[in-house]
């Protein structure tokens, strides 16, 4: 059945759901790039129109790839919340807007509302919404997740503390890691993205981060992003973690890529539940981005914010702790600017909190995008006053082993200024125990790393 | 003049020496007072924000144990012991970063030097990229030579040659004007003097790794050597890479390629890199391989 819309006088048809939904995004570098992109803004305008008056139950009954074919279709069906669901199925996507933006819809209505909501409905509501719209409505909900320490709560901006080193050098790990605990960083996780995806060197750097951890009581989570099969054979070896981590895709084919599927998140959740580390219940963390899929050819003919939406409807599954979309890592024929890539942050935050999930985002961008510093700046502070559980943070902001640039560890002390929030409470203590942080901003120690030296023993 | 110009050079070399054994305590100005140790050299030599003394140095306003900072900061080449200025980065961190990164934009953006591609000889050709921002946007565009391109091809350059070596921008113009003058001589003598038969040398503006392979159908090569410049990174803007694929066909696996990345200063020096990649050639030649199929110790 066509959809179609009438702007001055003109008439847009188009032929099917998906085609109304690729057609109602923002533009994006990566929708042009795989041939689904609006030729016009006028088209654009008027599938944006056609998708408003669409109803729910048709995006039910139109998943971008058909049930039969996809366990990210199936997870996200198969799970949906059908009482939820039964009391919405009749609005329109413009309905279901106004009614999460409306002044009596609060967090707990958005929370009950979003188990019924497939990552399709999700999609599109986020297509009908401005930038102000999507941090609006994703600052009303409150997802809090726990591991051995609670994230999200209201008031809180946490980070993740990201201390990459080109060769794993476990000195240069520890170096990055004692200056960001100095900036107050690290309160969501200490996480390492690995150059060796082995189990040795994963075991070895996880003993490292678990020792600083324990040496300086930190009240935190540590977690080596390895793939996830090394990650568990890691465990199974010994290594100690708290957490397991996977970047993942909105489709099973794009799963496969990434050389997993969902039996392998299971058997890592059931390894850690065993494990009984990390106190959870939530011990999983999940990495995201929009594009991904086409790049791996895994997209199947579908947008890149409704594929991006689907990664959140199977993250759910797994009640994960946290969350994050790598939002300007996969490079400007996906997102080309700063513009595109602050608009998918947006999108990617509100789209992963109305699924249920503890959201996170990594404001970051490569030296082949048209963004700069001043970017990631802008977009971590329109994040972080939407209600964001977590950034991320580098040492100046540059990742030398990702080479790729981020929010630098300075960033989330002055986030958390400007914006009255504050760390996660128990790693706000330890903060002021070391005289870190107090009433909530940097106080004389921080900054400096050599304050934790004496108790590691030199 | 000459011997004033050594006298010069010399004189530049010692204070350069002097400035550099200064290090740390040269660059440990705090909270915006310039340091008060900075030598002055009535601007014979300027300070450089992005020179090694500028990036061991540690600026932690009353830090605790200074020695442990600056053996911190000899583990990882991380932007660490920066300090801050209340919850932001001090100026000269902040600048540091911004040039490290405009070195980087730079070299995505700026053309090679064309005068350079000229003197070695280079005839210039295309992909379908129209401009800079396709190129970024269409990475399958920039793996085809422009119709134009393929007719100059056709026209200009000799057929079936044992190997054809090919020079594009990438992501990376930088890396082609900074390597090439040093590693195309060293790359050619070598082939030459060991008798193979090479083809004619061209370059291509916005051009990817896979057009080597429309390259090879189009001449007859027997193997394909691609020197393509590199998504540039903050601690190298200038890196260059070699792909060399034997028999290289439309649509083959990226596994059929060997690759020798990091040709830069800090990485394998342009002469080094264009004396081995001769080698490599032949060797390739020899095994009738590359990638996976060819093992590194091949005749090597």
């Amino acid at each position: 059945m066509p959809y179609r819309s009438s702007l001055f006088g003109r008439t847009f048809a188009f032929k099917d759901v998906k085609e109304v939904l690729a057609k109602a995004n923002e533009r994006k570098s990566g929708d042009v790039l795989a041939g689904l992109a609006a030729d016009s803004d006028l088209e654009r305008v008027a599938a944006k129109d056609a998708l408003s008056q669409m109803t729910l139950d048709v995006l039910r009954q139109n998943p971008v790839i058909p049930y039969e074919d996809d366990e990210v279709t199936r997870i996200g069906e198969d799970l949906l919340d059908e009482g939820a669901y039964g009391e919405i199925k009749a609005w329109t996507v413009a309905g279901l807007r106004e009614w999460i933006l409306g002044a009596d819809t609060d967090g707990e209505d958005l929370r009950r509302v979003s188990g019924g909501l497939t990552a399709e409905m999700v999609a599109a509501v986020a297509k009908l919404m401005s930038n102000l719209d999507l941090a609006y409505a994703a600052s009303k909900m409150e997802v809090t997740a726990r591991c051995n320490t609670t994230i999200g709560a209201r008031g809180t901006l946490a980070s993740r503390l990201q201390p990459n080193h080109t060769t794993d050098s476990t000195e240069g790990i520890r170096a990055s890691l004692l200056e960001g605990l100095s900036y107050g960083c690290g309160d969501a996780l200490l996480g390492l993205n690995p150059v060796n995806d082995t189990a040795a060197s994963l075991s070895e750097t996880l003993k490292l981060l678990d020792d600083v951890k324990n040496r300086l009581e930190i009240p935190t989570q540590i977690c080596a992003l390895g793939h996830i099969s090394t990650q568990m054979e890691a465990v199974r070896r010994g290594a100690p973690t708290d957490i397991i981590f996977q970047s993942i895709a909105g489709s099973e084919k794009g799963n496969r890529a990434f050389g997993f599927n969902a039996d392998t998140v299971r058997e890592a959740q059931s390894l850690l539940q065993g494990l009984k580390r990390g106190a959870g219940p939530n011990l999983l963390y999940f990495e995201t981005g929009q594009g991904s899929e086409l790049s791996s050819g895994s997209h199947s003919g579908a947008d890149q914010v409704t594929m991006e939406a689907r990664c959140y409807a199977f993250a759910r599954a797994f009640k994960p702790f946290m969350v994050n979309t790598v939002v300007g890592f996969i490079g400007p024929e996906y997102l080309f600017d700063s513009s595109q890539v602050i608009r998918a942050g947006l999108e990617d935050h509100f789209m992963g909190k109305l699924s249920g999930l503890p959201m996170g985002c990594d404001c970051c961008y490569t030296n082949h995008m048209m963004a700069d510093q001043n970017d990631v700046e802008n977009l971590s502070l329109l994040l972080a006053a939407a209600h964001v559980n977590y950034i991320i943070g580098v040492p100046g902001g540059d990742d030398i082993m990702l080479n790729y640039q981020t929010n630098s560890y300075h960033d989330s002390a002055a986030l958390r200024e400007i914006l009255r929030l504050r760390p996660l409470r128990e790693f706000e203590l330890w903060l002021e125990e070391w005289g870190i942080l107090r009433d909530g901003r940097l106080s004389g120690r921080a900054g400096d790393p050599s304050i934790f030296i004496e108790r590691l023993g030199g | 003049m000459i011997s004033d110009m050594a006298g010069l050079e010399k004189t530049i070399a010692e204070v350069i020496k002097e400035y550099l054994s200064g290090g740390a305590a040269a660059w440990a100005g705090k909270n915006g007072r310039p340091a008060a140790d900075a030598p002055d050299r009535g601007g014979a030599v300027l300070r450089d924000i992005t020179g090694q003394a500028a990036r061991e140095a540690e600026f932690v306003s009353g830090a605790l144990d200074r020695e442990a900072i600056l053996a911190m900061k000899r583990r990882t080449s991380a932007r660490i012991g920066i300090g801050r200025a209340g919850p932001r980065l001090l100026t000269q961190t902040m600048l540091t970063l911004r040039a490290d990164h405009a070195a980087a934009r730079d070299a995505v953006l700026k053309d090679v030097d064309p005068d350079m591609l000229r003197s070695l000889g280079f005839i210039e050709l295309e992909s379908r990229c129209a401009d800079r921002q396709e190129f970024l946007t269409r990475p399958d565009l920039g793996r085809a030579l422009s119709d134009g391109a393929v007719d100059a091809l056709l026209e200009k350059c000799v057929p079936n040659p044992d190997i054809q070596v090919f020079v594009a921008d990438g992501l990376s113009s930088s890396a082609v004007t900074a390597n090439l003058p040093d590693l195309w001589p060293c790359l050619m003598d070598g082939l030459h003097e060991a008798g193979v038969k090479t083809g004619t040398p061209f370059f291509v503006r916005f051009g990817r790794v896979a057009l080597m392979d429309q390259v090879s159908e189009l001449l007859g090569a027997k193997a394909v050597c691609a020197l393509i410049g590199e998504r540039p990174g903050l601690s190298a803007a200038e890196s260059l890479s070699a792909y060399v694929a034997y028999g290289a066909k439309t649509g083959m696996d990226e596994s059929g390629r060997t690759v020798v990345s990091n040709i830069h200063g800090n990485g394998i020096p342009a002469v080094e890199a264009g004396a081995y990649l001769a080698e490599l050639l032949q060797a390739v030649l020899r095994a009738k391989a590359s990638g996976i199929a060819f093992r590194k110790d091949d005749g090597l």
